[in-house]
C-alpha cells in the first residue's frame, strides 16, 4: 500500500501550484480554474486521511466539497459572463473599478 | 517497488504535469484541458485508495459537468490568449516563494508527524459506497438537505446574473 504521507505531500504540491496559478494567471476564467485545482488538492487530502483512519467521514465531506464547488462554478461563471459583457475584457488588470 | 506504488507515482506525475501545464499554457481552453487531466488523475488516485464512489463522482461532476461549464463559457466569451504586463510577470517571484514556503511547511509537518499519519493505510474501508450512503442519509442528513437548498439558490443566482437586463 501507498503511505498516507505521500498522498498528503502530493496534495500540498497541487495546492501550491493552484495558489501560484491564482497569483500568476491574468485571465479571469483561468484564475477560477486554479481555485478548482486547490479544491481538488484538499479533496485528495480528505480521502487520504479518511482511508488512513479507516473512517468514511472524509469521503462524505468530499461529496459536500464537490457540491459546493459545483454551485460556486455556476455562480462564478455567471459573474464572469457579466464582467465580460460590461467591460469587454477578461483580463483582471482591466477590472479595477474598486482600486483607488 | 510494489505495484500500487508504481501506479501512485504514475498518477501523481500525471497530476503534477497537468497542474504545471495549466500554469504554462497561454490559452484558457488549453488550461481547461490540462485541468481535466489533473481531475482524471485524481480520480485514479481515489480508486487506488479504494474510494470508488468518490472517484465516480469526481469524473461525473468535475470532469463532466463543471469542466463542460468552463469550456462552454470560454467558447461563449471567445476568450483569447492572455496578456502579461511587466507588473504581472513580477507577481511570479513572490508567488513562487509563497508556494515553496507552503509546500515546505506541509512536507515538514508531515515528516515529523506521528505514526497516525505515516501509518500505511488500512484496507478496512471496504464497501465504501454503502457506508457513505448510510452516513449521508443518517448522520449528515441535515447538511445534505442544506446542500440541496444551496444548489437551488445557486441556480437562481446564476439565472439572475446571466440574463440580459430588460429595458
Amino acid at each position: 500500500m501507498v503511505p498516507t504521507n505521500y498522498y498528503v505531500i502530493l496534495s500540498a504540491i497541487l495546492f501550491g501550484l493552484g495558489v501560484f496559478a491564482f497569483i500568476f494567471k491574468r485571465n479571469l476564467i483561468t484564475i477560477f480554474m486554479s481555485i478548482e485545482l486547490m479544491l481538488n488538492a484538499v479533496n485528495l487530502a480528505f480521502v487520504a486521511f479518511s482511508q488512513a483512519f479507516g473512517r468514511l467521514d472524509g469521503q462524505v465531506f468530499v461529496l459536500f466539497v464537490i457540491v459546493v464547488a459545483a454551485a460556486e462554478a455556476a455562480v462564478g461563471l455567471g459573474i464572469i459572463i457579466l464582467i465580460a459583457r460590461n467591460r469587454q475584457t477578461l483580463n483582471v488588470e482591466r477590472v479595477d473599478l474598486l482600486k483607488l | 517497488m510494489t505495484a500500487p506504488l508504481v501506479v501512485f507515482f504514475a498518477l501523481a506525475a500525471l497530476a503534477v504535469i497537468g497542474a504545471v501545464s495549466l500554469i504554462l499554457q497561454k490559452h484558457p481552453i488549453h488550461s481547461a484541458l490540462s485541468l481535466i487531466v489533473v481531475m482524471v488523475a485524481l480520480a485514479g488516485l481515489y480508486l487506488l485508495m479504494g474510494a470508488e464512489f468518490v472517484a465516480a463522482v469526481q469524473i461525473i461532476v468535475y470532469g463532466g459537468a463543471i469542466m463542460v461549464l468552463f469550456v462552454f463559457v470560454i467558447m461563449l466569451l471567445n476568450a483569447g490568449v492572455e496578456e502579461h504586463t511587466n507588473l504581472s510577470k513580477m507577481a511570479g517571484a513572490p508567488g513562487l516563494l509563497l508556494v515553496l514556503a507552503l509546500a515546505g511547511f506541509v512536507a515538514a509537518t508531515v515528516a515529523k508527524s506521528g505514526a497516525s499519519v505515516q501509518a500505511t493505510a488500512q484496507t478496512g474501508v471496504l464497501s465504501s459506497t454503502k457506508g457513505i450512503s448510510e452516513m449521508v442519509f443518517k448522520d449528515f442528513v441535515y447538511p445534505f438537505e442544506l446542500t440541496s437548498f444551496l444548489i437551488l439558490v445557486a441556480i437562481l443566482g446564476a439565472t439572475v446574473l446571466a440574463q440580459r437586463e430588460k429595458s
